[in-house]
């Protein structure tokens, strides 16, 4: 109890912890949010609940280790700065590979199940995902050390290590990227439609399966980027997936479907949460805040809903 | 009805001699009634009402740490007794461990209905598959933060008195607490599935809605069926404490993603909302467990997660939902023989 | 299978062994049962123990076996993997025993593993010699038939508790106005080293400072770090295996965390050396053993001998230190096989009380037991990361070099 209120007090002796703890919040966050926005997807646009979403991102982290440490690249001439940044986009481009195998064999079947089949399914997957990683990779935790400088600022409170900014940038990017594509694109306006009601979309000529397939592929490799940018600034390890996964189904819980700055404000105000709460109550206590925070969503959300007479379903 | 009566008594019969006449399998064995125990009760909210919950588990470590609690706490301080730095040996005599053990369990199966209780009214008004979420996210958040309780021994875990046992008599000792465990537990369902209650509990799980609309007070009756599912869960979590002697929060009392899930996958294997199917899904899956542990190793989890896979993906009625639907007159159902042609 | 091998399958010794080596025919195997992380959180280590396991009975072989009652021996041992999880390690070890027929157990890894296990050797009443568990509350439960080989955990960094004390007094402060930063993994081995730093800080009257739990999954300790540039503390403590060790030194060096002493467990085993090269530089690492050490025995050699012909048979250890947890591997092994021969039989109450009586000087370092089965004659030595190379700092008897202090 009395670290607690020790540790509260730092916040307003020091405010400048704020805005380190803001700014680490945000760089975790973003990060969170892609993995977020890809789950809000599939959910939104499928009824998909997937449990295997950390585990793609896991696996988009280990493709971008691996190809830095086989050092093919390298050997031509490329420093391993930048096949790390490559790896972001090889990354993208292999989950979504990945994603649409894992679509073809298991996704396609539990689509128009119920809830619970989707969740238990996913899970095998995660399940399976996490171990062959494991078998692959040994269970060792694994970073990229890429060599750029660390900015420090406020007498060494803020650090801004360049790799989390351009992490943070890239992530950025990718968003914004994800969101033109939806708005602009036939493919987008498709997978929108669906999502508003499939059998009018498929009324309309939409051909939903192939919305589906490329929906779920789009969530793999928006989740292998996110975790190309995690490998190069955090570490990465085969069974650190469900950590992914809470916050992901926290943040939807959170912001709903369909609603993408809901998702992005979850995300980033998730990791500043975090942060606090680490700071506050011990960071043992990181991912019981995570999933404490799910439930009182839920429970928030069931008050609401109860108002109109009506449950969570 | 005779014949029936004569495979119950053959079973029983087999359940009794089985740790005599396999000695050292008796271990195995008593694994295999948890999963029975953990499956069947899993199917009474799961199966039987249609709630869906994959935090069963949290009843389970619940169980565990009170059984421990209750136990030690008869005779010593929990908090002495888990300070790893204390160098005196506390010790415990044959009939302080006895009397530990019945009032651990029992105390235990009577907490763990109590938490259901209190949870029950919060968390049934999440359906689908936020309930399933949210029971996960209970299960999880209990785990941390037990292995952050430093009376519990936090992440040290904690350790059971000795048994003054042989081993091998407290092995048999502790299947027959598993078997027993699991023999009035099906008894109990066998009873319960035939009253009114298990008729609502069915009608909630067939149409919520219309269930409340006819006068059945739906939260009641949910709540209380969570709560003696846990009574058992709970027993059989201080009997594994009893067993393991040592365990700790997060992979052995907590342990979402094993057992946390396995008892949903038993009871999918062998047919959801049946009374023989969680028992059939459990031993098909201890098995398959046991075996793919034995002959592939390193490879045992992708196994596992590919019958998982399997299991939900295509055979989602179990083996008994399969043979409803091959054998409908094993089932007392009658089929007029012109739909069986159709259906054919 | 001929008469005598029943009769010795009886008493747990199961096949004839097919050795390579002309000297090797002829003997006999003793079997030994382990169940040892592969996969999991602790497989690295796990795999750095099988490792030690292995080179010692090989070794153990090329020097003419076990002779136990003018019967040469060797060891076999049957692995199980058990994934880094408590239960599964007793299903395991109650496994190797009850249908492997297994009467001589070797340790798993890590604290946690081994207090699965020792109550089911305990309740079987086989003895078990164990390599790699430290916490204290192993030795608290009045088991009879647990020994350990290593130092137990309290001791891993008290030493630093030490030195940070010497270095205060040497700048004319008191030793109490010492301030300390503690950062240990949620584990039984990492808890009994804040519990051990935290009796010897309170000794010398000093303050705890930050007193934090990691969490298992741990990725980000940037919250702590930053708490610690708050409170700047004198010394800072960080225990949580290999990835704690790894996840520490690399952040310390991207936050520029300045304490003039930072001590850490699992160095060589995270190699953090090779690993992040600078960043590590001035680390204190405790360790159980090092290969500078004037240790000797006559199977292995030197503690020097042992690093060399160990690289030589693991090539993957080639560029790397030699973690501890593969030399105190290697010494349970050779206590195994310093007991049978002098109990001269396989009854495994002749060995477990030859093994109580142990009183062995091995290339690890003196082994001989308390009543309570850890190993008193043997100290932790404190090493020092200096331009990359391990130097053995503290205590003052062993050390080869002056520690760099302040850091940076």
């Amino acid at each position: 109890m009395d670290q607690i209120l020790t540790n509260t007090g730092y916040l307003f002796q020091y405010p400048v912890l704020n805005l380190a703890f803001i700014i680490d919040g945000i760089m975790i966050g973003s990060l969170f949010a892609l993995a977020a926005y890809g789950l809000a997807l599939v959910w939104g646009v499928m009824n998909v609940k997937n449990l295997a979403q950390g585990d793609f991102v896991i696996a988009g982290g280990y493709c971008s280790w691996w190809l830095v440490k086989t050092g093919w690249l390298q050997s031509i001439g490329l420093s391993d700065n930048a096949v790390a940044l490559l790896g972001v986009p090889i990354a993208f481009v292999v989950m979504w590979g990945i994603g649409w195998m894992t679509y073809k064999l298991i996704i396609t079947r539990v689509i128009e199940r119920d809830l619970f089949t989707s969740l238990l399914a996913t899970f095998g997957l995660a399940i399976m995902m996490a171990q062959i990683l494991n078998l692959m990779f040994g269970s060792d935790t694994q970073s990229l050390q890429l060599d750029y400088k660390t900015y420090s600022f406020a007498g060494g409170f803020i650090n801004l290590p360049m790799a989390k900014v351009i992490g943070t940038c890239m992530a950025a990017g990718l968003a914004v990227a994800v969101i033109i594509f939806m708005k602009r694109s036939r493919m987008g306006q498709a997978i929108r439609a669906t999502a508003q009601d499939s059998r009018a979309a498929r009324v309309m000529g939409i051909d939903t399966e192939k919305v589906y397939a490329f929906t779920f592929s789009l969530n793999a490799a928006i989740c292998g980027a996110a975790g190309a940018i995690i490998v190069m600034v955090w570490v990465i390890q085969p069974f650190y997936g469900i950590t992914y996964s809470v916050r992901a189904f926290v943040i939807v819980t959170a912001a709903g479907l369909g609603n993408l700055p809901g998702v992005i404000a979850a995300g980033l105000g998730i990791g500043a949460a975090e942060q606090y709460g680490a700071h506050i109550f011990g960071i043992g206590y990181q991912q019981a805040i995570a999933v404490t925070l799910l439930l009182i969503v839920l429970f928030f959300r069931l008050l609401q809903q109860r108002r109109k007479r009506q449950a969570l379903n | 009805m005779s014949k029936n009566w004569i495979l119950y008594i053959a079973l029983l019969a087999i359940t009794v001699a089985a740790p005599f006449l396999f000695p050292s399998y008796t271990a195995f064995l008593a694994t295999l009634w948890l999963f029975i125990v953990v499956a069947q009760a899993w199917d009474m909210t799961g199966g039987q009402m249609g709630y869906n919950s994959l935090g069963n588990i949290f009843f389970y470590g619940t169980g565990m740490y009170a059984g421990a609690v209750f136990a030690i706490g008869l005779y010593y301080n929990v908090g002495e007794w888990t300070d790893a730095s204390r160098s005196e040996i506390f010790s415990f005599t044959a009939g302080q461990y006895y009397t530990g053990m019945v009032v651990g369990i029992i105390g235990a199966g009577l907490f763990c209905g109590l938490c259901a209780l209190i949870i029950g009214p919060l968390f049934f008004g999440l359906r689908g598959p936020y309930f399933a979420i949210g029971t996960l996210g209970l299960a999880i958040a209990a785990g941390e933060i037990v292995s952050n309780i430093e009376w519990l021994g936090g992440g040290q875990g904690i350790s059971m008195p000795h048994s003054p046992l042989h081993p091998d008599f407290e092995k048999v000792l502790i299947y027959f607490l598993f078997a027993g465990l699991g023999v009035v537990l099906f008894i109990f369902c066998k009873w319960f599935y035939s009253t009114r209650f298990g008729a609502a509990i069915n009608a909630i799980r067939d149409d919520e809605e219309k269930a409340e609309a006819m006068g059945i007070h739906t939260l009641r009756y949910k709540t209380i069926t969570w709560a003696i599912s846990a009574v058992f869960v709970g027993a059989a979590g201080a009997v594994s404490a009893f067993q393991l002697i040592h365990f700790e929060p997060l992979e052995t009392a907590y342990q979402t993603i094993n057992l946390g899930i396995f008892m949903v996958v038993c009871v999918l294997l062998g047919g959801k909302g049946t009374l023989w199917g969680p028992v059939i899904g459990a031993i098909l899956f201890h098995v398959f467990k046991e075996v793919t542990w034995n002959y592939f190793l390193g490879g045992q989890w992708v196994a596992l997660g590919l019958l998982i896979v399997i299991i939900v993906v295509f055979f989602q009625d179990g083996l008994m939902g399969y043979l409803k639907h091959r054998r409908p007159e094993w089932f007392g159902i009658k089929v007029e023989s012109k739909d069986k042609e159709a259906a054919a | 299978m001929n008469i005598k091998t029943t009769m010795l399958s009886m008493a747990a010794v199961a096949g004839v062994a097919m050795g390579t080596s002309a000297a090797a025919m002829d003997c006999e195997t003793i079997t030994l049962g382990a169940a040892i992380s592969l996969t999991g959180k602790y497989a690295t280590n796990g795999v750095h123990a099988q490792n030690g396991y292995e080179f010692a009975i090989t070794k153990i072989k090329e020097n003419g076996g076990i002779m136990v009652d003018d019967q040469c021996y060797n060891f076999n041992v049957i692995y199980y993997d058990d994934e880094s999880k408590g239960d599964r390690g007793a299903t395991l070890a109650e496994r190797l025993i009850q249908q492997d027929g297994v009467q001589y157990m070797l340790g798993p890894y890590s604290s946690g593993l081994t207090k699965a296990i020792a109550p089911v050797t305990e309740k079987y009443q086989i003895p078990m010699v164990e390599a790699e568990g430290a916490s204290r509350s192993l030795f608290n439960q009045g088991y009879k038939y647990l020994f350990a080989v290593l130092s137990t955990s309290e001791q891993y960094l008290a030493s630093a508790i030490t030195l940070a004390a010497e270095k205060a007094e040497a700048q004319g402060r008191a030793a109490s106005d010492v301030t300390v930063a503690i950062a240990v993994e949620n584990d039984p081995f990492s808890l009994d080293i804040r519990a051990g730093v935290m009796e010897d800080a309170e000794r010398y009257g000093m303050k705890i400072v930050v007193d934090e739990k990691l969490p298992r999954d741990l990725s980000d300790m940037t919250s702590i770090l930053t708490k610690v540039k708050l409170v700047k503390p004198d010394v800072l403590v960080v225990s949580g295996h290999s990835k704690g060790a790894a996840t520490a030194v690399r952040q310390i060096g991207e936050q520029g965390v300045k304490v003039p002493m930072i001590a850490i467990t699992h160095c060589e085993a995270a190699d953090v050396v090779g690993n992040f090269g600078e960043n590590a530089e001035d680390f204190l690492c405790s360790t159980q053993w090092a290969e500078t050490l004037t240790y000797e025995d006559p199977i292995f050699g030197s503690a020097a001998n042992y690093e060399q012909e160990f690289k030589a048979n693991y090539t993957e250890y080639a560029e790397k230190t030699v973690p501890y947890q593969t030399a105190q591997a290697s010494a349970a092994v050779y206590v195994f096989k310093d007991a049978f021969e002098r109990a001269g039989t396989l009854d495994k109450d002749a060995v477990r009380d030859a093994i109580a009586e142990t009183d062995l000087k091995t290339f690890y370092g003196d082994i001989k037991f308390s009543e309570a089965g850890n190993n008193i004659a043997k100290p932790m030595v404190l090493r020092q990361i200096q331009d990359g190379k391990y130097n053995v700092v503290a205590p003052s008897a062993f050390a080869s070099h002056e520690v760099n202090w302040p850091r940076n």
